[in-house]
């Protein structure tokens, strides 16, 4: 069958396997020109197995790859280049310490020189509306700017086809608008787009096409425009996600308490905090809104007790000034923290499950020190059937883990100890729609049993749909409270880019 | 066309198939070299695999050689799994045979026989004062460890050089380059008559029961190996990495020094300019062949110790230079190192297509 104009990109029946698991069972999917495509599923669908076969950086065991109607064998991403086919990925690979025409030039296969680099990034930066200065080094960069510095990176190798893998997970609203006009603009010259997300509206708003990946397989092919909410839930995770059940309370005795918190920052890429000031209550959650990067990460250093240069004082737990103490002394005075990186900082990749818990539960250990393994194996298993976390048992590596599984683990593992103060970071990011609603109604469920929970976010939504007040974050220093029901999206984004005091004086 | 595939998760089988492959390149690379060399490559082997077995003798000689290497191995593998390299056991462990020797000459013909647990002790606390400078110059100045413990290797041997050429030599030594015999109440106990293995073998093997509960039963041990494996991890637990690197320099050193202090008031029984004999770089190659793992570097100590008795013999009888036990050190480390891809890799054949 041929049509007048063949697809940019169609891959018919594509198949990968892993030992043990199939990433990719017989997909098949199409992708015109000028055409943006979503391609929509839970972690672990094998949307990002997709992805790199496309790119040239993973062999499929089998199927056919054909590009602009030629059959095509991509063995690398420099081929998957010179075709075409760019990629901006979800974790931006940039050297702070570079400038920004340095950046891009690293990445850039000719060898061109520096100048004609600067030249074309302002050429394409004037193109596209994508306001930045070639010359800045990366970390005085905000976050969406250097998603800006990615997308220019991979423009200048004039894609005819740009993969985006959740591009949006970091950016304030206002900066997602900014991001679809470019968007709009690149798909109306011609450009097909592969757009990765969880974020339903998102892809109602750009994507005129969708392909629905579940365990591996194509479970639909749709206009996303036509669909609802509910019906794409369905064909992502096989039901609807639970709705949350929310009620007011009226919320208890302050449990957590931040005063005048100034700290300065601890390296030259981080952000200084400044006169932060906070109270969470019992049975209530807060929430902290803000674009990364604006003093999220050192405040919840300070809070979690992995930094202890503040003054004790600073910050009281049950009316304890634990400002100094370690997270481990915190941690028995009842204090537990969800990390926002979850390999690494949340458990240790290399090691298993059970051995994880360990790290900050200390149930197993005796008095002197002895682990005992049966009792950590116990715990592991309880925490992974009560959260129903997708792990080859408590043995398994953590590393073996799809991102919202470990994460449901480590929230887990913390909501398990029944603290009475719970800090959450990113409680949901990159996680799928199931899990994600599974974590929010357990983070509500601790609030119900009398918790104090503090969860800071880049997701508004999320916030909107758990938290009973919201602070907001940006250059290191917080805004006052304000209850959610008087809040709304437009004035949090503005509250984002540190505005708040000519609101409060006006 | 051969081609390495990354496997989706690390193989089990190979972590411990990659020595033993590794071992069978050395062995087929040393064929080969001896046959270059002009020497019948069996009784090269022989030398290496057989001699060093055939008898009881020739077994205790062989862990005469491997209890230092595993006492050092023992203290470099908590040391590497806390992701501090202390590249300089072989200095912690001159520095303890100075300080085990130092204590050893104080002794007398009237001293008892509870000076031997002072020369070990010595010899311990020598080597954790050698590699605590190590441990506090990383500590106070961000010092690479790396660096600072393969520096102090040659300060080491300096000061030991100077001790036996100057204060300590032996008057009646024909000015040899020594201090006097050792008192025989100084003497690491043997095990039993006819044979050198003394109870530095015993107190090896209680250390590698210690190393292996230290390790995966308590929690420092835990706490120890987090802070190497995810730094970011044991700061979020709340384990102190300045903790860690204190813990992982004083017990690699203390372990250097008493394997210094054992060799010293053992089989030497004095102190010269040849004390360091290399065991604290071959204890590097023996911790990594015995993947980090107690028992492990059991058999890889034994495995290096027939390296050393092999060479030396290889030089006596076959009329080898000795550098040949450093050429068989060297290709048993690089063939692991090459092996061990396929720990984290698989080799496919893929029929080359285009």
């Amino acid at each position: 069958m041929h049509s007048p104009e063949p697809a940019r990109l169609s891959l018919s029946n594509i198949t990968k396997r892993y030992p043990g698991v199939v990433a990719n069972r017989s997909v098949s999917l199409s992708v015109r020109p000028g055409e943006a495509h979503a391609v929509l599923g839970e972690n672990g669908a094998g949307k990002s197995t997709l992805m790199k076969i496309i790119y040239g950086s993973v062999k499929p065991d089998e199927g056919e790859i054909q590009y602009n109607g030629q059959a095509v064998h991509i063995r690398n991403p420099q081929q998957a280049r010179a075709l075409g086919i760019s990629m901006v990925f979800q974790h931006f690979s940039l050297f702070d310490t570079l400038s920004v025409a340095e950046n891009v030039w690293l990445g850039l296969d000719k060898s061109l020189k520096l100048a004609e680099v600067t030249s074309r990034i302002s050429l394409k930066a004037a193109e596209y509306g994508l306001d930045i200065d070639p010359s800045r080094p990366v970390h005085t960069l905000s976050v969406g700017e250097m998603q800006r510095v990615e997308i220019i990176r991979a423009l200048l190798t004039e894609p005819q086809l740009l993969i985006l893998d959740e591009p949006t997970s970091v950016l304030t609203p206002q900066a997602v608008d900014k991001l679809f006009v470019v968007l709009k603009k690149l798909v109306s010259q011609g450009c097909s787009l592969l757009y990765i997300s969880h974020k339903l509206h998102e892809i109602r708003e750009l994507c005129t096409a969708c392909t629905v990946l579940r365990a591996g397989q194509v479970t639909g092919v749709c206009d996303p425009r036509e669909e609802s909410n509910a019906s794409l839930s369905r064909l992502m995770i096989g039901a609807e996600p639970p709705a949350l059940t929310y009620q007011d309370r009226q919320p208890g005795a302050v449990l957590f308490e931040v005063k005048n918190l100034s700290l300065p920052k601890e390296d030259q890429f981080g952000v200084d905090l400044s006169q932060v000031s906070l109270q969470v209550r019992a049975g209530e959650v807060v929430g902290i809104a803000g674009v990364s990067g604006n003093g999220q990460r050192e405040l919840l250093y300070a809070l979690s007790g992995e930094d202890t240069r503040a003054q004790a004082q600073a910050v009281q737990l049950l009316g304890q000034a634990v400002g100094q103490s370690g997270p481990d002394q915190r941690r028995q005075a009842g204090l537990h923290f969800v990390p926002e990186e979850r390999l690494g900082r949340g458990a240790v990749p290399s090691l298993s499950l059970a051995q994880n818990m360990l790290l900050t539960r200390s149930e197993a250990m005796s008095q002197s020190g002895w682990i005992h393994t049966p009792v950590l194996q116990t715990q592991a298993q309880k925490i992974i059937d009560r959260f129903n976390v997708k792990a080859n048992g408590t043995q398994a590596a953590a590393k073996s883990l799809s991102g919202g599984n470990l994460q449901k683990f480590i929230v887990g593992r913390e909501i398990d100890a029944n603290p009475r103060v719970l800090l959450v970071s990113q409680p949901t990011w990159g996680v799928d729609v199931g899990a994600a609603a599974q974590i929010r109604s357990e983070l509500l469920a601790l609030r119900d049993a009398g918790c104090a929970v503090l969860v800071v976010s880049e997701e508004l939504d999320e916030l909107f749909e758990i938290s009973d007040r919201l602070y907001v974050m940006a250059n290191g220093k917080l805004s006052p409270s304000i209850d959610r029901k008087d809040a709304t999206v437009a004035q949090i984004g503005e509250w984002m880019s540190g505005l708040w005091e000519a609101h409060a004086q006006a | 066309m051969l081609k390495l595939e990354l496997r989706p998760q690390e193989s089990q089988v190979w972590r411990y198939a990659s020595p033993l492959l590794a071992l069978a390149i050395t062995v087929a690379l040393g064929i080969g070299l001896f046959m270059l060399l002009g020497k019948d490559p069996l009784r090269g082997l022989q030398m290496f695999f057989w001699e060093p077995l055939k008898s009881v003798y020739a077994l205790g000689e062989l862990m005469v050689k491997a209890t230092p290497l595993l006492v050092i191995a023992l203290g470099l593998a908590v040391c590497y799994r806390s992701n501090v390299w202390n590249i300089g056991a072989e200095g912690q462990f001159v520095i303890g045979a100075v300080a085990a020797g130092g204590v050893a000459l104080l002794a007398d013909k009237e001293t008892g026989r509870w000076m031997v647990v002072a020369v070990v002790l010595a010899g311990v606390a020598g080597g954790m004062f050698w590699a605590s400078i190590t441990a506090w110059l990383r500590d106070k100045f961000h010092a690479n460890e790396i660096l600072v413990s393969l520096m102090l290797v040659y300060v080491a041997d300096m000061v030991l050089g100077y001790l036996v050429y100057g204060p300590w030599k032996d008057p009646a030594g024909y000015n040899f380059p020594q201090t006097k015999s050792f008192e025989a109440v100084t003497q690491i106990p043997r095990l039993m008559s006819g044979s050198r293995v003394s109870v530095g073998l015993i107190l090896a093997l209680i250390g590698v029961a210690a190393v292996w509960v230290f390790l995966f039963r308590t929690r420092a041990g835990f706490a120890q190996q987090v802070g190497g494996l995810a730094p970011a991890a044991a700061r979020y637990a709340g384990f102190s990495s300045r903790r860690a690197l204190w813990t992982a320099l004083l017990v690699s050193g203390g372990a250097a020094g008493l394997a210094g202090a054992l060799e010293v008031a053992g089989p030497l029984g004095q102190l010269t300019p040849y004390v360091p004999a290399g065991y604290g770089f071959a204890a590097i190659i023996v911790a990594y062949v015995g993947r980090l793992h107690p028992v492990g570097m059991v058999f890889s100590a034994v495995l290096m110790s027939m390296f050393y008795i092999g060479g030396e013999l290889a030089q006596s009888r076959m009329g080898l230079p000795k550098s040949i036990t450093g050429v068989f050190q060297g290709l048993l480390l690089f063939s692991l190192l090459a092996c061990d891809t396929l720990v984290a890799y698989r080799l496919r054949w893929q029929s080359r297509r285009v």
